[in-house]
């Protein structure tokens, strides 16, 4: 028997991460400085770590209910209302998750397979087209671009839809382009969606960073209320990614769908890691306020230097992540990168790790301290200035 | 104007023109807004924070609780003025509870502190009584922890 052709080819055929050499080349260096690390620099704020090892202390070290403790779903439904006016009940509408991603994958799989189609942009999180491919569906890119502001419009949408669409993925605000949906957005996107069969599962892991303006959800229009699944989590908002903690939130008969896939594949979420999250919805907004106002400063800082030394930056409006176009200097995304890394040390991840669509960008991350990015930035100008 | 001085708190290093970007302003509005800062005694000064456990300099800090009679029409002020006028005196906060003034003072040896508190402190007119409490470490300071800074230990490329 040939192990390896044992494993399934729609497996087999997931393509490799394509910046796998980035990974080697990084290994070799020293004061290399990383605008490619996709999660905030923060540490938990420290009275979220401190009741996390409370629990510990008590002994709180069992399996949770499968949704997670109904204490966390309650918060988590109070903290959804109070940011966005959503009315989910914890009792049947709130699933935790081991982090959004799960959330992501649970729904996937309880919604579609062979001959479904999901709709999903690019550029965007590379989660999406591996878990679309592992569910057997067919993933049906829709190619977004910076005269949009990266935005999905509806017409793109609409051009996308076949009788076989059963789910569309929204993600935003979006990584890597920091792209954001406003409301006169969204209600395109509705009108378009209202009346079609059709899920949406709206990624709003990013919602609580977003700058000059308020998260709108596309599950607070009405008309898409009940066929909406949002996804979310603390990895962002609360710095919290290594906890591994999300939530789905949506209509009863999808939510306890995906929660008989997590009871059979997970069991729970990690215990320590709800009670410490009950602690960062109840008492954090100062810290994630103070956070967000950091980032927005960082996110300044970078997008006026960028387009300075004339690397056309896009102004992103949420996330912490910035999507320059390097179309100017001549070199390929790949080359741009490669060659900063090696000599100058600073890296950044070329766009097309995003999608096809992202040749000719690159993105760098502001989730680092203003002095590594202050830093960094001296050193792409200097790499500019040889080009 | 509170942002400005939250983030100048934290780095007083940054330039007018690193504060105008970061804070979505003009160059201009940011050095008059300082200047006004500035001239309202908002903004007394521009310091660094040092360990000085880390240089060779003999240094020792006590924490002196200090019970004092307030006088008619002045209060507490005018005795605190006559303490905190010291060189010495780093700091000098008028308390509520047990005791009224705590006063920090800095000193070479702990000699050298004590003979300020019984030579200088206790005796002046209106001081009832003081305790003098030594520092032994210093764990944080203005927010900051002294110990070294934690490491980044993220994946250097996640997606």
């Amino acid at each position: 028997m040939n192990v390896a052709d044992m494993v399934l080819p729609k497996i087999k055929n997931l393509p490799p991460s394509g910046i796998r050499k980035y990974f080697d080349l990084l290994s070799e260096m020293k004061d290399a400085i990383s605008l490619g690390v996709g999660e905030p620099d923060f540490v938990t704020p420290w009275r979220v770590r401190e009741e996390g090892i409370f629990s510990l202390e008590k002994g709180h070290t069992h399996y949770s209910p499968n949704a997670g403790y109904i204490a966390l779903r309650e918060e988590i439904s109070n903290y959804l209302n109070r940011k966005y006016n959503f009315n989910y009940n914890p009792s049947d509408q709130v699933l935790v998750t081991v982090g959004a991603s799960e959330g992501i994958d649970l729904a996937l799989r309880a919604l579609v397979g062979e001959g479904d189609e999901v709709i999903f942009p690019e550029p965007s999180f590379v989660a999406y087209m591996g878990c679309i491919k592992v569910s057997g569906a067919k993933p049906v890119v829709i190619n977004l671009n910076e005269r949009e502001q990266f935005k999905l419009t509806a017409e793109q949408l609409s051009n996308a839809l076949t009788e076989r669409t059963k789910v569309v993925i929204l993600p935003f605000p979006n990584n890597p382009t920091g792209a954001v949906l406003e409301e006169k957005d969204l209600r395109e996107i509705v009108n378009v969606l209202k009346d079609k069969d059709v899920i949406i599962i709206s990624d709003e892991i990013y919602s609580e960073l977003t700058y000059g303006q308020k998260h709108v959800s596309i599950a607070s229009f009405k008309e898409v209320a009940d066929k909406t699944i949002v996804i979310n989590g603390f990895s962002k908002a609360f710095a919290m990614t290594g906890w591994r903690l999300g939530y789905a939130c949506g209509h009863p008969a999808i939510i306890d769908a995906m929660k008989k896939i997590h009871q059979y594949a997970i069991m729970c979420a990690p215990t320590t890691a709800q009670y410490a999250a009950i602690e960062a919805l109840k008492s954090c907004d100062e810290e994630v306020s103070n956070m967000v106002k950091e980032y927005n400063r960082r996110r300044r800082v970078l997008v006026d230097a960028l387009n300075k030394m004339g690397l056309d930056c896009f102004e992103p409006k949420g996330a912490f992540y910035v999507f320059p176009s390097i179309k100017k200097t001549g070199l390929s995304s790949d080359e741009f990168c490669e060659r900063l890394l090696k000599e100058y040390k600073v890296l950044m991840v070329p766009g097309e790790a995003f999608g096809a669509c992202g040749a000719g960008y690159v993105r760098a991350t502001y989730a680092n301290s203003m002095e590594n990015i202050l830093e960094a930035l001296e050193r792409i100008k200097k790499f500019i200035n040889t080009l | 104007m509170e942002e400005l001085l939250n983030v100048l708190e934290k780095n007083s290093r940054l330039n007018e023109e690193q504060l105008a970007v970061m804070l979505d302003k003009s160059t201009d509005e940011i050095k008059s807004q300082i200047r006004e800062l500035e001239n309202s005694n908002t903004i007394l000064g521009y310091r660094t924070l040092i360990n000085w456990e880390k240089t060779s300099k003999e240094s020792v800090t006590a924490l002196i609780e200090v019970r004092i009679t307030p006088q008619r029409d002045l209060g507490f002020d005018k005795v605190a003025e006559r303490i905190y006028r010291f060189p010495q005196v780093k700091a000098c906060y008028l308390m509520s509870g047990g005791f009224d003034l705590t006063v920090v003072v800095e000193g070479k040896t702990m000699k050298e502190v004590a003979l300020f508190v019984s030579e200088k402190l206790a005796p002046i007119d209106g001081v009832l009584s003081t305790a003098t409490h030594f520092i032994l470490k210093k764990f944080k300071e203005s927010g900051v922890v002294f110990e070294k800074k934690e490491d980044d230990d993220r994946e250097a490329l996640v997606l």
